[in-house]
């Protein structure tokens, strides 16, 4: 008799349990179906911007402009003209057509000196600012020391200073240097931003020791350490850091815009922004054919930008 | 014993190489040349009259600056953005990253797509955002259409602050979101399973472990935020151009035009102004990451 009842008390024990337990499963199903939707929702948000530029770059120009045109010719400074029309974003084009991209790519040489602008003013930056920091923070993870901390110190503080205070120096340097208004306004300071030094010097720091020792017992002068330990082992950082660099001057604004007077030399990412009424039509494709280098660079680098982004994560070396 | 390891500690010291200096001297150089003495020139500047005459004014200068209008509407608009786009950018990420750390399906594809913004340039897209927020735009038709509202001229009225803090919100919340994943992945896996195994719910585990070792993180990602913030003219001057809205007029403007006049004091005197502010907001973060999220570093 006690027994039994024993037994029962386990089987309903048991039950409870398994209730207990199916009912936090389906708990936390629901909850797992909620989150998926809410990301699903604030994906398709994020990714909305760059998806309806693509998509509109497919648009014949007279699309462009009969959807648009009213937009941006109501952007010009000093009109507040308001279209009774409703302007839409439009998902689909009625008829896809490369009219936009053959325009841009044959028709106005325009653009293409615009892009050959950006260009020109980023790879120079991201190539040796990585070079130079390269060398400096091999210095400075390596090195101990007050004075060296001081330094280092620093290079955080201009790092974190907004480009309106550090401009108003780089301005007046390029100015005595007679460089105001030439390429050379804008990539050198860039080449020396600190940037990279404060990025790289914490990846080296994490470089055991151990294998500079081991290299430098088998003969190998500093150097050799350098170019065949120190620069294979952070290989990876290297992009990730090239990758942050280029996106930064990739999009670049205020440089230009105080550092070059002459509009011939700016950049597409300002031009883009000065775009009229009679530009529009292939507004879409110009930003299209900007997008590109910095989303394969995404495409095929993602886990470099992610590496990079943590590498730069702390203030703190 | 303890003089051999006194002395043995001694024979560690390594002096530093002459081609470990030779390296730094190139980026040292390039520092000096555009950033730290041209810095001494700001200060000189700052406390002449003009570039010609050379008289010493001291702070006349700054009394100028904090009674030009200018200055003060750039500085209030600037602020306020950074305290309208600051705190979400936080919290959103943070949000984010707990959501890509949960067992929703696809969190890769999802990582993808949340962090695509960092690298989009600005200058592509603003030309939706220009459709999108537009008086006769998009989104006042949706409204109208949904919740039949008045139309709002986004770029144009108070409401132009809530345009450029989703643009911010876009672009960052990725780069802030990885952040927040990388200090997650580093948390001690056994805590969080005594945690489960005490039965703790999903709030205590959050406010009582994660967010205690997520501190330095935050305390990063608000001064990373602060900054970026700064950078908010790149949007609202491309959106806007030379002459936006009043409230969107932010310090960048004022130090452009101030550039065109090629007024060297002002300049000067308000780069000073913004470092000085800009000090005091990163040392107090920095002493408050110090102060309180040190016992969880190693």
């Amino acid at each position: 008799m006690k027994n039994v009842s024993k037994e029962e008390q386990i089987k309903r024990d048991l039950k409870r349990a398994k209730k207990r337990h199916s009912a936090k499963k389906r708990r936390d199903a629901i909850i797992t179906m909620l989150l998926t939707i809410f990301a699903l929702i604030s994906a398709a948000a994020f990714i909305m911007p760059t998806v309806l530029t693509a998509v509109n770059s497919f648009m014949s120009k007279t699309e462009i402009n009969a959807d648009y045109g009213a937009v941006f010719s109501s952007i010009m400074p000093g009109s507040r003209t308001y279209i009774s029309k409703t302007i839409n974003l439009k998902f689909i084009p009625d008829k896809v057509s490369f009219d936009q991209y053959k325009t841009v790519l044959f028709l106005s040489p325009d653009y293409i000196f615009k892009f050959w602008n950006s260009m020109i003013l980023t790879v120079p930056v991201v190539l040796f600012q990585t070079a130079v920091a390269l060398l400096a923070s091999y210095g400075f993870a390596r090195m101990k020391g007050k004075f060296k901390n001081a330094v280092f110190l620093v290079y955080v503080f201009l790092m974190l200073m907004p480009y309106q205070v550090t401009m108003v120096p780089n301005y007046l340097v390029t100015d005595k240097l007679g460089l105001l208004n030439t390429r050379w306004a804008v990539i050198l300071p860039g080449i020396f931003s600190p940037f990279a030094v404060f990025l790289l010097t914490k990846v080296m720091k994490r470089v055991p020791s151990a294998f500079y020792e081991a290299a430098m017992l088998d003969g190998a002068n500093e150097l050799s350490v350098f170019l065949h330990v120190y620069l294979p082992v952070c290989r990876s950082a290297i992009f990730s850091v090239m990758m942050l660099i280029f996106i930064d001057y990739w999009n670049m604004v205020e440089q230009p815009l105080i550092l070059l007077s002459d509009s011939a030399l700016h950049p597409l990412s300002v031009f883009l922004s000065r775009i009229n009424s009679e530009e529009t039509g292939i507004a879409f494709a110009v930003a299209v054919i900007y997008m590109i280098p910095a989303l394969l660079m995404f495409l095929y680098g993602e886990d470099y930008l992610v590496e990079g982004i943590t590498y730069s994560g702390g203030v703190k070396g | 014993m303890k003089k051999e390891k006194k002395k043995k500690r001694k024979k560690l010291v390594r002096y530093n190489t002459p081609f470990e200096k030779i390296c730094t001297l190139p980026s040292l150089a390039g520092i000096l040349t555009f950033y730290i003495v041209p810095f001494f020139a700001v200060i000189y500047y700052a406390a002449v009259d003009n570039p010609i005459s050379k008289k010493f004014v001291g702070i006349m200068n700054f009394k100028n600056l904090f009674t030009n209008d200018a200055f003060i509407t750039a500085s209030k608009n600037t602020v306020v953005l950074a305290l309208i786009t600051v705190p979400p950018a936080v919290v959103f990420s943070m949000f984010l990253a707990m959501l890509m750390e949960s067992k929703i399906p696809g969190k890769s594809v999802f990582r993808s797509i949340f962090l695509s913004p960092v690298m989009v340039p600005a200058a592509s897209v603003v030309l939706v955002w220009q459709v999108l927020f537009h008086y006769n735009g998009t989104l006042n038709s949706i409204f109208a259409k949904l919740f039949s509202l008045d139309p709002v001229d986004w770029l144009k009225s108070e409401y132009c602050l809530v345009v450029i803090a989703v643009l911010f919100l876009w672009k960052n919340l990725g780069y802030n979101m990885i952040l927040f994943l990388s200090a997650l992945s580093g948390m001690p896996k056994d805590l969080l399973e005594v945690a489960d195994l005490e039965g703790a719910g999903r709030l205590y585990k959050f406010f009582a472990i994660k967010l205690r070792y997520l501190s330095p993180t935050i305390i990063f990602v608000t001064i990373l935020s602060m900054i970026n913030s700064f950078k908010l003219f790149r949007e609202v001057y491309l959106l806007t151009g030379d002459h936006p809205f009043n409230r969107l007029y932010l310090l960048q403007h004022y130090m452009n035009n101030t550039f065109k006049s090629l007024d060297y004091q002002k300049l000067s005197s308000a780069a000073i102004v913004m470092m000085v502010i800009m000090s005091v907001i990163i040392g107090a973060l920095i002493f408050f990451d110090d102060r309180f999220g040190g016992d969880i570093e190693e």
